[in-house]
């Protein structure tokens, strides 16, 4: 290796446990932690920044196309478009990262959405007791998947092809003759889905509080390490993060706040991803999903219930693609034969595969969904801003899709050749 | 051999031993694998097993890790007749095995392999506990990997296999086992290797180890047991065993290919200095 930074010795300060081997380069400090991101691109770990490269410039292009693009009230909207199919997207991530597909999830929304109105307008229950069938419906035929992917063995391929119909069917059949229900608009569904948006200091108040908490977890884990005698983030830098963050976001929601604000099932979003991201990144149950991707032989030899990963994974999907399908009927005020049809489908996997989640397993992240459907609804709403029919932006769509996953493809080969796997 | 403590006696049922397999059978299909195969293994004992390829050697350690269990037969852990169905029951008895083909995750870091379904801390994993405890030990198998947080596909053959053995450490195991542990390493990890399996007996543990090796076997094994064709062909103590005798069991004949061999070189040998 020639190409070795070369390390000060340190005489009297005792080394980190981690940084002893005289092989590894690794700066120190703020620095440090920017030539190790430096390092880390050039290996092809290129992480999110595709994806955030990719929205500038979509939004730099649309944008100088229709001026109206990036006017706070288009943004505003355009964040609440990305819920239901960026929630159904989510889902997605979970099966993309054990390796299998769910190609049902827009018909599993569609009939969610179809029960969630039969129950609440037809029936007159309460609108929690339409929301836990239509949830529950697919927490149900995602536990129906996981134990015909495991007692049988059908690939999940075929499975969820199988539900893409099925469920298709069955939706048409809950709606019955009248194909379409609409919801009353003064549901508190309909208006947390439409009109709610947050007060301008509650919104400032959670970023202040998300940079607040992104520094208090770095700070408690640096301190937890050094203890340990492990190396660890420098304070500047944890500082610079949160700052940065807090400014961005904080921007942001600053020019959001001059039209109407964010929307309540946009913050309900984000909280799902950030909980997910820690189910993934923080406990046992994330790593068996990353482990089983992986290499599941492997897993179930490490003496992980290998058939238990993969029913969690095909019911969260399932069960996430349901609440999807319960937000876009709150969305739209309405469930109808076309809900969940169409594009939805493709579109959340795309999304999710756009974020940068594998096809292969094991790699991925919940932020993949909200990047990914961004980018998906950007493109879509600003082709309708510029007129332009829905063939369009399929062809669009379908660009950057194989742009995305091309990309992929070769930071996959960079990784390989600079061992990061 | 450090001598076990009394108590710990007791719970091997009266014979000594911590493991023992009693005509273990393992078909896969019309294929007989294993055929009334015994194995008796005592605490601090380090058992090899040997044989020629195909023997049955990688499907017993199979059966013991839960991998494929057995067809017939009864496996006693501490005395009590115990079965072994998936690798987590082997992992509950204290059964870690180190597999010929590693079984690690290449997506994973070297921590997340190490601590691979026994994490701490299961809703809240505790990183830095888990990366101390890598650290240390890797330091005690000298291990010489550069850091831990990076994904085990971008590791060589003989670090991986630093990783899958210094796995099988973790959680207090029993028994340890070790397919090939010796294959893909170079000279001095090799005997690091060894040194390992040394220390490990000196510890208490019971130690089954698979080699082709019959240096590596004869350097620190306490007994041999041969496999042939599926089936016991015999148990020696190294003490009083020498290579011939084995290459003799494990081909079943004292006329092989092997003495063949060693006949003809000798005789070439001597034409030559003649």
């Amino acid at each position: 290796m020639s190409d070795v930074d070369v390390k000060p010795e340190p005489t009297a300060a005792k080394v980190a446990t981690d940084l002893q081997d005289e092989r590894l380069s690794q700066g120190q400090g703020l620095s440090g932690a920017i030539s190790g991101l430096g390092s880390r691109i050039r290996g092809g770990d290129l992480g999110v920044i595709p994806v955030v490269a990719g929205l500038v410039i979509i939004a730099v292009v649309l944008q100088s196309l229709n001026s109206r693009f990036l006017s706070a009230a288009n943004l505003e909207n355009l964040l609440l478009e990305c819920v239901p199919v960026g929630v159904i997207a989510l889902g997605i991530v979970f099966v993309l990262l054990v390796a299998e597909i769910d190609l049902s999830v827009g018909s599993i929304s569609g009939l969610s959405a179809a029960l969630l109105a039969v129950f609440y307008v037809d029936r007159n229950q309460s609108v929690l007791v339409a929301i836990l069938i239509a949830v529950g419906a697919g927490v149900v035929i995602g536990f129906v998947y996981g134990q015909v992917f495991n007692r049988i063995g059908v690939p999940s391929f075929v499975i969820s092809l199988a539900g893409l119909l099925a469920f298709a069917g069955l939706q048409l059949a809950v709606l019955g003759t009248k194909g379409a229900i609409n919801l009353p608009f003064d549901s508190a569904l309909v208006k947390f889905a439409q009109l709610q948006f947050m007060p301008a200091w509650l919104s400032y108040a959670l970023v202040i509080a998300g940079g607040v908490g992104l520094f208090a977890t770095g700070f408690a884990r640096a301190q937890a390490r050094r203890k340990a005698s492990l190396s660890a983030q420098s304070t500047v830098s944890l500082a610079v993060r949160s700052v940065a963050l807090v400014v961005v976001v904080g921007a942001f929601v600053a020019y959001l706040n001059g039209s109407r604000g964010i929307g309540y099932m946009f913050v309900f979003f984000l909280a799902l991803v950030l909980i997910m991201h820690y189910v993934l990144t923080r406990t046992k149950f994330g790593k068996s999903l990353f482990a089983v991707g992986g290499n599941a032989e492997a897993a179930r030899r490490a003496g992980i219930n290998v058939k238990r990963v993969y029913a969690s994974a095909f019911m969260l999907c399932t069960t996430l693609a349901a609440i999807g399908g319960v937000l876009a009927a709150a969305r739209l005020a309405a469930a109808n034969q076309q809900s969940g049809g169409g594009d939805v489908n493709l579109n959340a996997i795309a999304a999710a595969v756009i974020g940068g989640t594998s096809l292969f397993g094991g790699r991925g992240s919940a932020f993949a969904a909200i990047l990914g459907i961004l980018v998906i609804q950007s493109i879509s709403n600003g082709l309708t801003l510029l007129s332009l029919d829905s063939s369009y932006r399929f062809m669009v769509t379908g660009a950057v899709l194989l742009l995305a996953v091309g990309l992929d493809s070769v930071a996959r080969r960079s990784r390989a050749s600079s061992g990061r796997a | 051999m450090s001598a076990a403590p009394a108590i710990e006696q007791d719970r091997t049922g009266g014979t000594g031993h911590v493991l023992s397999l009693r005509g273990i059978t393992k078909t896969f299909g019309a294929v007989a694998a294993l055929t009334d195969v015994d194995l008796d293994v005592a605490r601090g004992e380090v058992v090899a097993i040997v044989g020629d390829n195909g023997a049955g050697k990688s499907t017993l350690i199979k059966v013991l890790s839960g991998v494929h269990p057995q067809t017939a037969g009864t496996i006693t852990f501490e005395g009590e007749e115990v079965t072994i169905d998936t690798p987590a029951d082997a992992q509950a008895l204290g059964i870690a095995t180190v597999f010929q083909d590693l079984a690690l995750c290449e997506n994973l870091n070297v921590v997340e392999n190490l601590f691979l379904g026994q994490e701490l801390g299961p809703a809240r994993l505790d990183e830095v506990a888990m990366e101390v405890k890598s650290w240390e030990l890797l330091r005690e198998l000298s291990a010489k990997i550069p850091t831990v947080r990076i994904p085990v596909a971008s590791l060589s053959g003989g670090q991986r296999q630093t990783v899958a053995i210094a796995r099988s450490l973790l959680g207090d195991p029993k028994i340890v086992m070790l397919d090939e542990p010796t294959a893909a390493l170079g000279v001095a990890q090799t005997a690091e290797v060894l040194n390992l399996i040394e220390r490990l007996r000196e510890r208490g543990f019971g130690v089954i180890m698979i080699s082709h090796n019959m240096a590596d076997v004869q350097a620190v094994a306490d007994t041999v047991a041969v496999l042939r064709l599926g089936r016991n062909n015999g148990v020696f103590k190294v003490a009083d065993v020498t290579s011939e005798d084995l290459v003799a069991a494990i081909t079943g004949a004292s006329d092989n290919v092997v003495t063949q061999r060693s006949a003809r070189r000798g005789a070439s040998v001597k034409g030559e200095s003649a």
